[in-house]
C-alpha cells in the first residue's frame, strides 16, 4: 500500500506505478531517520560546520527608525552556504541518500538556488548530479547555471511547456521514473507527493526552531507577526513552524507579479485564480483554467513563479492559521532598494516579497510590536534582473564592453 | 463488458492491437481521420488521450503532441465529443487516457457519466493509484466502465495482486522503467516479468511502452493478449502524414 498523508483535504501521493516502490523506500528511510535522535544531531552538526547555522537574527535598527513602528528583525537564511535556505533541505536529503545507498541525485530548479545547493551537496557527498531548469529561468539566472556546471553538475535545459519551474519538476520526475535504482530526486520545496512536503518542512524547521529561541533571547517575548515569501512554501513552513503553537500571526507573501487583476502573477492562495487540483503528485491549489490545464505564471522572482503551493500551507490557510497576501514586482523593487540602502542587506528578490508585504502593513503596528521577516536568500544571483529593473547605465555599459571583449 | 469482448476476440486472434492517439493533435479532424484509418487497418481497441499540460508519465513525442493540441485550444469537452463520435461510428472499444486533474476538475462523477453516455468502455489514469482513487474506481465500476490499472517491472507480486482487486477489463503492463517513447528491450527479462503479471491476474494483459514494429509484436505473441502501440504512430504521422498511419498498422499485423 502506498503510504499517503493528507493535511486537511490537501496532499496525498498521486504517483505512477513505476515509482511506488521508490516512494516506499523513501518513506521508510525518512521515518527511521526522523525517529533517530542521532540523525537530527548529525544534521545540525553538518549545518553548523558546512553551512552557517545557526544563522543570525539581525535587528534592523534603521528600518525600525525609518518606519517609526514595530521593531523589525530579520532571520538571515541568506548567510547559509550557497546563499539561501535551500541548503537546509539538500543536506538533509543528502544524508538520506547516503543511508539509501544511492549514488546520483537529480533536482529541479527555478531561481537556481536549489540547483546550486544540490550541486554543492552532491560534490560534498560524492554523488553524480543532474539539474533540470526551464530555459526561461536559465536565461534569467545565468550566474547560478555557471556555478552548477562548475560544481560538476549537468544542467539540462527544459524546453517543454512554459519552460519554468513546473516544467523542470515534470522533467525531473521523468528522469526519476527511469533511473530510480541509483537516483534520488531532491525535490526543492514542500510540494509533491508524500513524503516530500513533510520531509522538506522537517529539514526547514531548523529555521523556526532557531528564530524562536533567538527572538526570546534578544527581546524576551514573541514577535507579533512573522513574514515569509511563498514559492512552493519551504522557507515559509520552516520559519512558521517555530511559532505554530504561539499567539503569533503568520503571513505568507506570494508573487503578485504585475498585479492580481492582470493574470500575470503566481499567487495561488491570495488571489481568486487558484483552484483545487491534483498535479505533480499532490493535491493543492493550482493556477489552472476551467479544464484543469495549468496556467502561465509570472513573477520577477524565478523562485516564486510556480503554479502550485505546499499542501501544508493550503491547509493552514483553510484553518485560518496563516494569512496569505501578494506583493507586486514593483512593490518588491521598492522594498529591495529601501532594505539595501537602510540596512546594507541584499535580499533575494524572492525574499524581498516578505519585506515588501511587511512594509505595506507596517502602519497598523506600534512600537510595542515586533515583526520577524525571513530573508530566505541573498540577491547576488539576481544582479542581471535587478540591474535591468533599475536601468543601471554603468552596468549596462560594462556588459556591452564585456560582450565586445568576448566577441574579439 | 470490455473483458468479455477482449476474450471473445482472442478466440480468433492470437494477439490484439491497441493503438493510442492524442486528441486534437494535430487537429480534431485529423484525430478522427487517424481513428478511422486505424479501425479500418484492423485495430482491436484504442486509447484516446485527453491532453494535459503536465504529462509527467509521457516522453517528448507525446509531451509535444499534448502541448500542440492545447496550444490549438483543445478543450476537454471537444475531446469527449470526438470520443463519442468515434464510439458512435466504429465498432471497437474506445478508452480514455488522461491524468487525474482532468477528471478532478471536470468532476469525477460527471466525467464518468459523460464517458458512459459517449459509449466509451474504460479509462487509464496513470497518476491515480487505487489508494488515492477509491471514489473513481467505485464510480467507474458502478457505470460498467473499466478502470484499467497499471503493473510495472518494479511492482511486487503482492502489490500486483492488490491492484488486481480493483482492475477491470485488462491490465496495462508497462514494459520497462521510464516514460513513453523510449526503446524497450524485448528480452527474457521481459518474458519473466510477463509471467509474474500472469500469476497476479486472470484479466487479459496488455504490454505497452516501446512497442513499435512487427518484430516486437511477434515477440509478444503467445505471451500477452494485447500489444499497445503508442508513440510510434505519432512519429509515423509526423514523418509521413495522416495517410501513412493505416499502412503502418497493417505492416504490424
Ligand atoms: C531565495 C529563495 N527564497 C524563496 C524561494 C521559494 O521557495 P520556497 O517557497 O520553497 O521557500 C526560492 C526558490 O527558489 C529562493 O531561491
Amino acid at each position: 500500500m502506498i503510504e499517503s498523508r493528507y493535511y486537511g483535504e490537501f496532499g496525498g501521493a498521486f504517483i505512477p506505478e513505476i515509482l511506488v516502490a521508490t516512494f516506499d523506500q523513501l518513506v521508510q528511510e525518512f521515518k527511521t531517520a526522523k525517529n533517530d535522535p542521532g540523525f537530527w544531531d548529525e544534521y545540525v552538526r553538518i549545518m553548523s560546520t558546512y553551512s552557517c547555522r545557526p544563522t543570525p537574527l539581525t535587528f534592523a535598527e534603521n528600518l525600525t527608525n525609518y518606519f517609526k513602528g514595530p521593531r523589525i528583525y530579520i532571520k538571515r537564511e541568506d548567510l547559509n552556504h550557497t546563499g539561501a535556505h535551500k541548503a537546509n533541505n539538500v543536506i538533509g536529503q543528502g544524508l538520506l541518500v547516503k543511508r539509501m545507498g544511492k549514488t546520483r541525485v537529480i533536482a529541479e530548479t527555478g531561481a537556481g538556488q536549489h540547483g546550486v545547493a544540490t550541486a554543492t551537496m552532491a560534490a560534498k557527498f560524492g554523488f553524480r548530479c543532474t539539474i533540470y531548469m526551464g530555459e526561461v529561468d536559465m536565461a534569467r539566472q545565468r550566474p547560478n547555471v555557471f556555478w552548477m556546471e562548475r560544481l560538476g553538475a549537468e544542467v539540462v535545459p527544459v524546453k517543454e511547456g512554459t519552460r519554468i519551474l513546473k516544467d523542470a519538476i515534470n522533467e525531473a520526475f521523468r528522469d526519476w521514473a527511469t533511473n530510480m535504482d541509483n537516483t534520488h530526486y531532491v525535490l526543492g520545496t514542500a510540494c509533491g507527493p508524500h513524503p516530500f512536503p513533510e520531509m522538506v518542512s522537517f529539514f526547514q524547521s531548523i529555521i523556526g526552531k532557531e528564530a524562536r529561541k533567538q527572538i526570546l533571547e534578544t527581546e524576551g517575548r514573541l514577535p507579533t507577526r512573522v513574514y515569509a515569501c511563498v514559492g512552493g512554501g519551504s522557507n515559509a513552513l520552516g520559519i512558521f513552524s517555530g511559532f505554530f503553537d504561539d499567539p503569533v500571526e503568520l503571513v505568507g507573501a506570494e508573487a503578485g507579479g504585475k498585479g492580481l487583476d492582470t493574470g500575470l502573477h503566481a499567487s495561488r492562495l491570495a488571489s481568486k485564480d487558484g483552484f483545487r487540483g491534483v498535479a505533480q503528485g499532490y493535491k493543492t491549489y493550482f493556477l489552472q483554467n476551467q479544464d484543469g490545464q495549468m496556467k502561465k505564471t509570472h513573477s520577477v522572482a524565478a523562485g516564486l513563479d510556480y503554479v502550485g503551493v505546499s499542501p501544508i500551507l493550503a491547509s493552514l490557510r483553510e484553518q485560518g492559521r496563516v494569512r496569505f497576501e501578494a506583493a507586486t514586482d514593483r512593490e518588491v523593487m521598492d522594498a529591495f532598494s529601501l532594505t539595501l540602502r537602510k540596512e546594507g542587506l541584499v535580499p533575494a528578490l524572492e525574499s524581498t516579497h516578505a519585506f515588501a508585504q511587511a512594509f505595506k502593513e507596517i502602519s497598523g503596528l506600534s512600537g510595542k510590536d515586533i515583526i520577524l521577516i525571513n530573508q530566505s536568500g541573498r540577491g547576488d544571483k539576481d544582479i542581471f534582473t535587478i540591474a535591468d529593473a533599475f536601468e543601471d547605465p554603468a552596468w549596462r555599459q560594462f556588459i556591452i564592453e564585456k560582450a565586445e571583449e568576448y566577441r574579439a | 463488458m470490455l473483458e468479455i469482448y477482449l476474450k471473445k476476440r482472442l478466440e480468433d486472434k492470437n494477439i490484439l492491437l491497441m493503438t493510442h492517439i492524442v486528441l486534437g493533435y494535430p487537429s480534431f479532424d485529423a484525430s478522427f481521420q487517424i481513428i478511422e484509418a486505424m479501425v479500418k487497418a484492423g485495430v482491436d481497441l484504442m486509447e484516446l488521450q485527453i491532453p494535459f499540460s503536465e504529462p509527467t508519465a509521457d516522453g517528448p513525442v507525446i509531451v509535444k503532441a499534448s502541448q500542440m493540441a492545447l496550444n490549438n485550444g483543445a478543450t476537454v469537452k471537444e475531446c469527449l465529443d470526438l470520443a463519442e463520435k468515434a464510439a458512435d461510428t466504429f465498432d471497437i472499444p474506445f478508452l480514455i487516457m488522461s491524468y487525474y486533474n482532468i477528471l478532478f476538475r471536470y468532476g469525477v462523477e460527471r466525467f464518468v457519466s459523460g464517458m458512459t453516455k459517449a459509449g466509451l468502455k474504460g479509462a487509464i489514469i496513470p497518476d491515480l493509484p487505487p489508494e488515492e482513487g477509491r471514489d473513481y474506481i467505485d464510480i467507474m465500476r458502478a457505470n460498467q466502465m473499466a478502470p484499467i490499472l497499471i503493473f510495472s517491472p518494479t511492482t511486487s507480486l503482492e502489490r500486483m495482486r492488490y491492484l488486481n482487486n480493483f482492475a477491470k477489463g485488462f491490465i496495462y503492463c508497462v514494459a520497462r522503467k521510464g516514460v513513453t517513447g523510449q526503446n524497450t528491450n524485448f528480452s527474457d527479462e521481459l518474458t519473466s516479468y510477463i509471467h509474474k503479471c500472469r500469476e497476479a491476474t486472470s484479466l487479459p494483459l496488455a504490454i505497452g511502452f516501446g512497442v513499435k514494429e512487427k518484430a516486437d509484436i511477434e515477440f509478444l505473441k503467445g505471451k500477452v493478449d494485447i500489444a499497445v502501440i503508442g508513440t510510434q504512430t505519432i512519429r509515423v504521422m509526423e514523418e509521413k502524414g495522416v495517410g501513412a498511419v493505416g499502412d503502418f498498422i497493417r505492416s504490424l499485423l
